[in-house]
């Protein structure tokens, strides 16, 4: 058999190629801000704010993205909130995705050593002041490989929006071989585009890793450091 | 009035009471060294002092203020009080000069180029000017030490209290951490500071408080300890560790 490919499918996987680019930017930036509040709210929160934290991320860890995508779209209209699709997509893979970097972060935290919160709060900082200047940004670097690997599942997930058609690079795809029937074809391109987004985020994350590393801290440096 | 007043401070950690009432007070410009076996609640209660950990029972009072008190500005008065950990607790993301200058930032609102003169005037006082760019992980555990002391200097708290400093140590870096202490005393520094160094203790402290299962059994200067002590429990511990770990300082 004979594969065929066309030029005119690329400015369409483009187009979809930046909306995956939006929604994964816009869902990561919802689940760092949220699931740092969640993480915090576990490790430091009193248990009015910890169990409430705990069941939300244990929902969402625990139920597949499809339903949530679904009782967003589908279900949300029925208390009378309508979205359109694409932010459909976006509240429920930011709320998804917060969850996950919840736990991250929440580990992160507390993989810093006790005595950092111990000295901090002996120099007289706030509990507020001493995570924001030598918890998180210990935390922060610390959490780095495990949160690349959910951005780049994330970035992969997006996909699922096609579902509630919007037009991603997987939605643009899909519309593209329903009119043709090259589905190998094109699927093989979609496959391609986003091998290489994944590929350069990849690429940035580990950049980003090294510029932040602690000079004299090796990645197993941790335990052996008094 | 005393500079810092404990009185009856008591700590129980699950059925276990570490602290069963310990009294004492510390006048401006003294040094008094804690003695005394492992598990006596030696370390608890320099964290009592500052609130690090709360006391169930007793009160603390830092230059008339009571620190015990609930509605205390606690962080206030923390930075009014340096404290110097066994295992240093430099924060590990900060340069030295970065980890002497973070409280004065913070806590005291300094602006950053008037915290940077003070923090490398403070690390000049313990031999580390050099040092500054360094991070923790790039110096050894006694240039570590002699920072954090840096760190606390910076806060001119009106005491100093040192747990066990020189503990996680290894014996040929002991000296420099001592010396430096040494000097802090001579300047006038108040400290308070729980160690085994019995010839750091022999020549700055005013006093040594002997302690034992939670309680204060012996205090007084180090002659009367060391020669005349009133139990013979004070004198045993004493012959002890002065024969285990010897005069260093």
């Amino acid at each position: 058999m004979e594969l065929v490919f066309e030029w005119n499918w690329l400015p369409q996987l483009a187009n979809g190629l930046v909306i995956t680019i939006e929604i994964t930017v816009i869902c990561i930036a919802i689940g760092i801000v949220l699931g740092l509040l969640l993480a915090m709210a576990r490790v430091y929160g009193s248990r009015w704010l910890s169990l409430p934290a705990a069941i939300y991320i244990q929902f969402f860890r625990g139920t597949p993205l499809l339903v949530q995508l679904f009782l967003v779209y589908f279900g949300l209209p029925t208390w009378g909130i309508s979205l359109p699709p694409i932010l459909s997509g976006i509240l429920a893979l930011g709320l998804n995705t917060a969850a996950y970097q919840a736990e991250y972060f929440r580990g992160a935290i507390q993989a810093v050593r006790g005595g950092q919160l111990m000295a901090a709060r002996s120099v007289g900082m706030s509990l507020p002041q001493a995570i924001r200047y030598v918890i998180l940004p210990q935390a922060l670097r610390i959490v780095i490989p495990s949160w690349s690997n959910e951005l780049i599942l994330m970035l992969k997930y997006t996909s699922i929006v096609y579902m509630v058609t919007v037009l991603d690079l997987m939605g643009t795809g899909y519309r593209i071989a329903a009119r043709n029937f090259r589905y190998f074809e094109v699927f093989i391109v979609v496959a391609l585009f986003y091998l290489a987004l994944v590929f350069i985020v990849t690429q940035l994350l580990r950049l980003l890793e090294r510029k932040v590393h602690i000079p004299g801290l090796g990645a197993g440096a941790r335990m052996e450091h008094h | 009035m005393s500079l810092l007043v404990v009185e009856d401070i008591h700590k129980k950690y699950g059925k276990e009471e570490v602290l069963k009432g310990v009294s004492f007070s510390l006048e401006k410009g003294e040094t008094k060294v804690v003695i005394g076996p492992s598990g006596t609640g030696k370390s608890t209660l320099l964290r009592c002092i500052n609130r690090l950990t709360p006391p169930d029972k007793g009160r603390v009072l830092l230059d008339g203020e009571d620190v015990t008190h609930p509605k205390s500005n606690i962080n206030k008065l923390r930075a009014q009080m340096g404290f110097v950990f066994q295992d240093f607790n430099l924060f590990a993301h900060l340069t030295a000069l970065g980890n002497v200058r973070l409280g004065p930032m913070k806590v005291k609102g300094m602006k950053k180029d008037a915290a940077t003169k003070l923090a490398m005037e403070e690390l000049a006082r313990v031999g580390l000017a050099d040092k500054a760019d360094a991070y923790p992980a790039q110096l050894s555990g006694g240039q570590q030490q002699r920072v954090s002391i840096a760190r606390a200097l910076a806060m001119s708290p009106k005491l100093i209290l040192f747990d066990e400093p020189t503990s996680a140590l290894d014996p040929e870096l002991i000296g420099e951490v001592l010396t430096v202490m040494i000097e802090l005393a001579k300047e006038g520094m108040t400290m308070l500071v729980v160690s085994h160094e019995m010839g750091f203790a022999r020549s700055v402290a005013d006093e040594i408080i002997f302690m034992e299962h939670g309680v204060i059994v012996e205090q007084g200067p180090p002659d009367q300890l060391f020669n005349a002590p009133k139990h013979a429990r004070t004198g045993e511990f004493l012959h002890k560790i002065t024969e285990l770990y010897g005069e260093t300082a």
